[in-house]
């Protein structure tokens, strides 16, 4: 047997980055297999582009004074409005004269915002109340059981209304709640249910036995466990959040000035929605812009769900 | 050969409630996995645990490194009662004196972990705060299971690694704190055969490099054999024989020891052994009656068994034990 030796190391963080790439190189990889993966990722670049063109737009080649999302009017169109499509406004005008290509591209970024932030916010508390209701159980996971219970029978929009009423809810504080509500919801069982395959694990038996405390099990092994879940989860609710500001919005109970949901909702308050062959240029750009970002959302969803449950592999 | 007791155990004692779906039925059954087990072990020494699946081996050395928490009964080493230990320094240092190898190595390892993190785990709970001692202990400990040269297996992830090199590294990780004391649960069982006698060797060659002293648990009578000092051979739940492994192996008092050691396999074609038989399964101990664990299988037992509680171990030979009315 050697005695002592010295053994020269990497730094540390060089190594983890290293094995960091390989790993998502392999991940990419199989995610790249999936098809559906990249197909939902395209269509999210896709909408990035769009987000991204709008102010380059605004500050060349479109007037403000025409094509401001909110605040714009054609001058030249005074009495057609809402005009079908035309050269000078490819999607048409809305009821008030506003460019609604501008429109849709300018709102895609509050949609990004407001879907990842709520996923996000969701997604944190879930994986927190899903891993400490599985490691400690008892009362603590009986009480945010119950909890879940609860918030999944709970009529949100009635809430939302009620909200409405008293404080104003624009687009941050809508993600805030919906990020809340969500993270206390149906999420904390299913990761909850993975955490627990995750606690029964020998591994964790031999933290204790090195002298782990709950903590230090809960950051190092169960979270890293079922964070892939997590994100996974992190992508179908960016999905749910677009769907259900886009509701909201129709239904007129958001204080936010432009978005998918409201350009539905100004077709709708100018009675515009009844002649349904007609003026389709008023819900078609926003109807199908939400289901194809929720969709992109669904299909990333789908291809990481791959990687996450190898058992779905094919081969 | 064994020095001074490092470790006594007395009438150690674990329960498991059992739920019964019994319609109306509010009773509550345990199974004793655990009942009334004694014996020491000494420093320097490995200890043999034997006996069929589910007769408490493995809950014997869980409730041996405080993974779970006796019925009743005493744990003391050094002299220290380590049942009154509950947090804080004391179990802090009780940690570094008592380890525990894990039967699975594809399931003790944590798969999203690489193996400096696996076996710098315990270095970082016990507040080894410098990296670069912990990296030097890591490779030295990997070393010195036979993963050598460390620095190629140090960033591997667990998967990369084959059976008996994971073993190695639950070997490391066991014993890169320098325990005394270390709980070795079947740590070959799920290994290739080709490779069980490389494990065997080191956790030997460990024995005498780091000092430590061994509960070896097995169902494999020989590795018993080629491992252990002294034996106790358990039979749902109870220790029914105890003593040297040559003179436990080669004379066998108790009826179940008997029949274990007919079911082995013999070299010697031309040795004859009396054939003994023993009747029908084990099942799970839920609330066992009185008597004798042994007797619905035992060949010889009579109605003085039944109508006695459970035998007790007596000293037949010096140091050797047996649990039997008949003995
Ligand atoms: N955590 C537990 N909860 C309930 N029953 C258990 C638990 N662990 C073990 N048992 C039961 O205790 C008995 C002994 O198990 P174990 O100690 O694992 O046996 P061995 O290691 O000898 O195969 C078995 O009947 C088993 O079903
Ligand atoms: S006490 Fe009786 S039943 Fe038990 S092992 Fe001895 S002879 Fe058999
Ligand atoms: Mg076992």
């Amino acid at each position: 047997m050697m005695d002592r030796t010295t053994y020269k190391f990497e730094p540390l963080w060089k190594i983890r980055l290293r094995l960091f790439a390989r790993s998502f190189r392999k991940n990419w990889g199989l995610f790249w297999e999936s098809r559906i993966g990249p197909l939902g990722l395209f269509i999210i670049l896709g909408f990035a582009l769009f987000m991204a063109a709008h102010p380059i737009l605004m500050s060349t080649i479109w007037d403000p004074k025409v094509y401001d999302p909110i605040m714009g009017f054609d001058p030249k169109l005074v009495g057609q409005h809402p005009a079908p499509p035309s050269w000078a406004h490819p999607l048409g005008t809305d009821p008030i004269g506003r460019d609604i290509l501008s429109q849709l591209m300018w709102s895609t970024r509050s949609e990004f915002a407001l879907g990842i932030t709520a996923a996000v916010i969701t997604v944190t508390i879930g994986t927190l109340i899903g891993s400490v209701c599985a490691y400690f159980g008892g009362l603590i996971d009986m009480f945010f059981m119950r909890l879940a219970d609860l918030v999944m029978l709970f009529p949100f929009f009635a809430l939302l209304i009620v909200m409405q009423s008293i404080i104003p809810m624009d687009l941050f504080k809508l993600a805030l709640i919906m990020g809340g509500l969500g993270g206390f919801g149906a999420i904390t069982i299913v990761l909850k249910s993975q955490a627990l395959t995750v606690k029964v694990k020998p591994y964790i038996e031999a933290a204790k036995v090195a002298g782990g405390g709950a903590f230090h099990i809960i950051r190092n092994h169960i979270i890293p466990n079922i964070l892939p879940i997590s994100f996974l989860y992190m992508m179908f609710n960016v999905t749910s959040a677009i769907f259900s500001e886009a509701a909201l919005s129709f239904f007129g109970l958001l204080d936010i000035r432009m978005s998918w949901g409201i350009m539905l909702n100004t077709a709708q308050d100018a009675g515009y929605l009844g002649a349904f062959g007609y003026y389709w240029w008023l819900w078609a750009p926003p109807g199908a812009a939400i289901t194809l970002l929720c969709f992109a959302f669904y299909l990333v969803g789908r291809g990481l769900d791959e990687i996450v449950n190898p058992r779905l592999r094919k081969r | 050969m064994p020095g001074r007791e490092l470790l006594g155990v007395e009438g150690l004692t674990k329960y498991f409630p059992v739920k019964k779906r019994l319609f109306l039925s509010r009773a509550r059954s345990f199974i004793h996995a655990v009942d009334d087990v004694t014996f020491t072990v000494h420093e320097g020494e490995i200890f043999g645990l034997v006996g069929e699946s589910g007769c408490g081996k493995t809950t014997t050395g869980k409730l041996l490194v405080k993974l779970y928490e006796p019925t009743c009964g005493s744990i003391h080493l050094d002299g220290q009662d380590v049942i009154q230990i509950r947090r804080g320094a004391r179990l802090r240092e009780f940690r570094r004196r008592v380890q525990m190898i894990f039967q699975d190595p594809y399931e003790s390892l944590n798969p999203r972990m690489t193996i400096f993190d696996i076996v710098a785990e315990p270095l970082a709970v016990q507040g080894v705060r410098s990296l670069v001692e912990r990296e030097e202990r890591v490779a030295d400990m990997l070393s010195k299971v036979g993963l050598t040269p460390p620095e190629t297996f140090m960033f591997r992830y667990p998967h990369e690694l084959s059976g008996g090199q994971r073993q190695r590294v639950a070997i490391a990780r066991a014993m890169v704190l320098g325990p005394e004391f270390v709980v070795a649960d079947e740590p070959t069982s799920m290994l290739d055969v080709s490779i069980r006698a490389g494990v065997m060797k080191l956790l030997l060659e460990l024995r005498e490099v780091l000092n430590v002293s061994y509960l070896y648990i097995t169902h494999d009578l020989a590795v018993a054999r080629y491992m252990c000092d002294r034996l106790a051979v358990m039979y749902l739940g109870k220790v029914v024989e105890v003593g040297p492994t040559e003179e436990v192996i080669q004379e066998p008092l108790h009826p179940y020891t008997r029949a274990l050691i007919a079911a082995v396999p013999v070299p010697d074609p031309t040795y004859r052994r009396e054939p003994v038989e023993i009747k029908g399964d084990i099942s799970a101990p839920i609330d066992p009656p009185s008597y004798c664990r042994f007797l619905p299988r035992c060949p010889i037992g009579d109605v003085t068994c039944e109508s006695s509680p459970h035998p007790s171990l007596k000293e037949v030979r010096a140091g050797h034990f047996v649990a039997c009315h008949r003995l």
